[in-house]
């Protein structure tokens, strides 16, 4: 159980530095951490393929990108003082609307967590083997990629739409 | 064993007295021979580089420092030891501290799932056989690449930490082409173990014993030409390599990257890299060249054949540097999105129809 708690640990606590802490190039390490902690929780559950793939696609390639974009666009540290006096999301009705996501997610959480024992389970048995996985995603779980893969095009088109210049005419 | 009441054991909670059996030594110890491995094989490529680059150029090289100048590489590491650790004032100190290890940790963890060798007994030494490989892990190929993509956050961070705007620029730039070379590197290693119909390198490795027609290995690389140019040209990309050196240009960045490094943290960059290059060609060769299968040798003495091997593709990389000038940027990604990444879909969705309709 100990290896369960150190990564657990580390999971929890760097996720909330993530957001604690003012330096933009700081959260995407920690955000990074975060992840690592988490493929190792998928090693503990004996499914080292979806711990790679975990590092592989969020920590090696997307918060690369996360990097790169505020390396290049230089976001400075977050000021303290102006952002307390006109930082929007720190206005009393944003703050409302916060506190109360937040207490929505922890009746979830005291929800699922008091379910207990109740998980889903897995139809192509094995978590461990790669072959397993592929044939259950590409079978039972096939209506589920597929819809996956059309909201990541849908995402990319917006992006695409929203980072278009104007023609000038 | 005189543990006092009450502390908890760590090596008894973990299993360990049941563990040490000579095989378990053994591979500890074959850990700790990997690790020192890699370094002296990174001071070797120093030399070599050296006395390649001077043959290529009708030059001597190193020769004062011990006889031939073999001792050269032991001369510059005293050297880096004994420089002054300079940190730029503005930079980030942190960051700047932790990029270099980032970057040397990635480069040795790398190695420890590449198999290097059949299994051995140390001449009768220990009971069972020992696997050359540090750990069998059966997703091998997926471990490496996503260390890769790790290693890539080194450079970026020693970009940015140090506050210069060369440093910068050569971070951005490694990044860039990191991530667009990533892309055929990846798709490359899937058509491979396509072919090898399996994640796991000694599977792999395994699957390339014997030869066609009496003469000819059965090696990847004939199954998959185009797939070990575009991995070693999307390896030399990976590790920063001329023609692809761009983080570090020298004409257009000073130093690149590592510009406002010095001393030990400045050999730390520069032994990832070479450690890189010696993981990027123990892969090809399990992957393409059939690892440590070959005539002659027993299955205990293939590490010989792949040292060889590893030794052939090491010395095509420094014969590359010293040969290739340096492509311009928009070249290096015009070939990286147009040709190289097309070239690698194609190739995979070839051998996907092959291995399909004959069989794995």
């Amino acid at each position: 159980m100990t290896p369960f708690y150190l990564f657990a640990a580390i999971a929890v606590g760097a996720s909330l530095l993530v957001i604690a802490q003012r330096n933009p190039v700081y959260s995407v390490l920690l955000l990074i951490a975060s992840f690592g902690a988490l493929s190792g929780l998928y090693v503990l559950l004996d499914a080292p393929f979806v711990a790679v793939i975990q590092i592989i696609v969020y920590a090696g390639a997307i918060m690369v990108l996360f990097l790169f974009v505020v390396m290049l666009l230089n976001a400075p540290h977050e000021d303290t003082e102006y952002d307390e006096r006109v930082h929007p999301l720190l206005r009393p009705g944003p703050m409302r609307f916060g506190a109360g996501l937040a207490a929505a997610l922890a009746v979830e959480l005291w929800w699922a967590l008091g379910r207990g024992g109740e998980s889903g389970s897995f139809a192509g048995g094995s978590v461990t083997s790669v072959a397993a996985i592929g044939r259950s995603l590409f079978t039972d779980y096939a209506f589920p990629f597929e819809v996956t893969s059309i909201l990541i095009l849908v995402a990319m088109v917006g992006a695409v739409l929203l980072a278009r210049r104007e023609e000038p005419r | 064993m005189g543990w006092p009441a009450g502390v908890p054991n760590a090596a008894a909670a973990l299993g360990w007295h049941k563990k040490m059996t000579p095989l378990f030594i053994a591979q500890i110890g074959l850990t700790l021979f990997v690790f020192v491995m890699l370094l002296s094989s990174a001071a070797g490529m120093v030399y070599v580089e050296r006395k390649v680059a001077a043959f290529l150029q009708q030059r001597l090289g190193p020769y004062l420092v011990g006889p031939k100048g073999l001792l050269q590489p032991l001369a510059d590491v005293i050297k880096l030891m004994f420089k002054e650790e300079l940190r730029p004032r503005a930079a980030d100190a942190f960051l700047f501290a932790l990029a270099p290890v980032i970057s040397a940790t990635c480069a040795f963890a790398a190695f420890a799932v590449v198999p290097f060798g059949g299994d051995t007994t140390l001449l009768g030494l220990i009971p069972e056989g020992l696997r050359l490989q540090v750990a069998d892990v059966n997703v091998a190929i997926l471990v490496v690449f996503a260390i890769a993509s790790m290693s890539v956050y080194g450079i970026v961070l020693a970009g940015w930490s140090s506050n210069s705007k060369y440093s910068l620029l050569g971070g951005l730039r490694s990044s860039a082409q990191m991530i667009s070379y990533e892309l055929s590197y990846g798709l490359a290693l899937a058509s491979v173990l396509l072919v090898g119909n399996s994640l796991s390198l000694t599977d792999i490795v395994n699957r390339q014993a014997g030869a066609w027609l009496g003469f000819i290995p059965r090696w990847f690389v004939f199954v998959q030409p185009i797939g070990f140019l575009i991995y070693m040209t999307a390896g030399i990309a990976e590790t920063n390599r001329a023609p692809f050196d761009f983080p570090e240009a020298e004409q257009e960045l000073v130093a690149g990257y590592h510009t406002e490094y010095s001393s030990m943290s400045f050999a730390m960059f520069f032994l990832a890299e070479y450690v890189n290059m010696v993981t990027v060609s123990a892969v090809a060769t399990d992957l393409f060249l059939g690892g440590w299968q070959g005539p002659f040798l027993s299955e205990s003495f293939g590490w010989v054949w792949f040292l060889l091997k590893v030794a052939a593709i090491l010395f095509f990389y420094v014969w590359m540097r010293w040969t290739l000038p340096r492509y311009r940027y928009d070249q290096l990604m015009r070939f990286g999105w147009k040709i190289l990444l097309p070239l690698a879909v194609i190739n995979l969705l070839v051998t996907a129809a092959g291995v399909l309709y004959f069989g794995a």
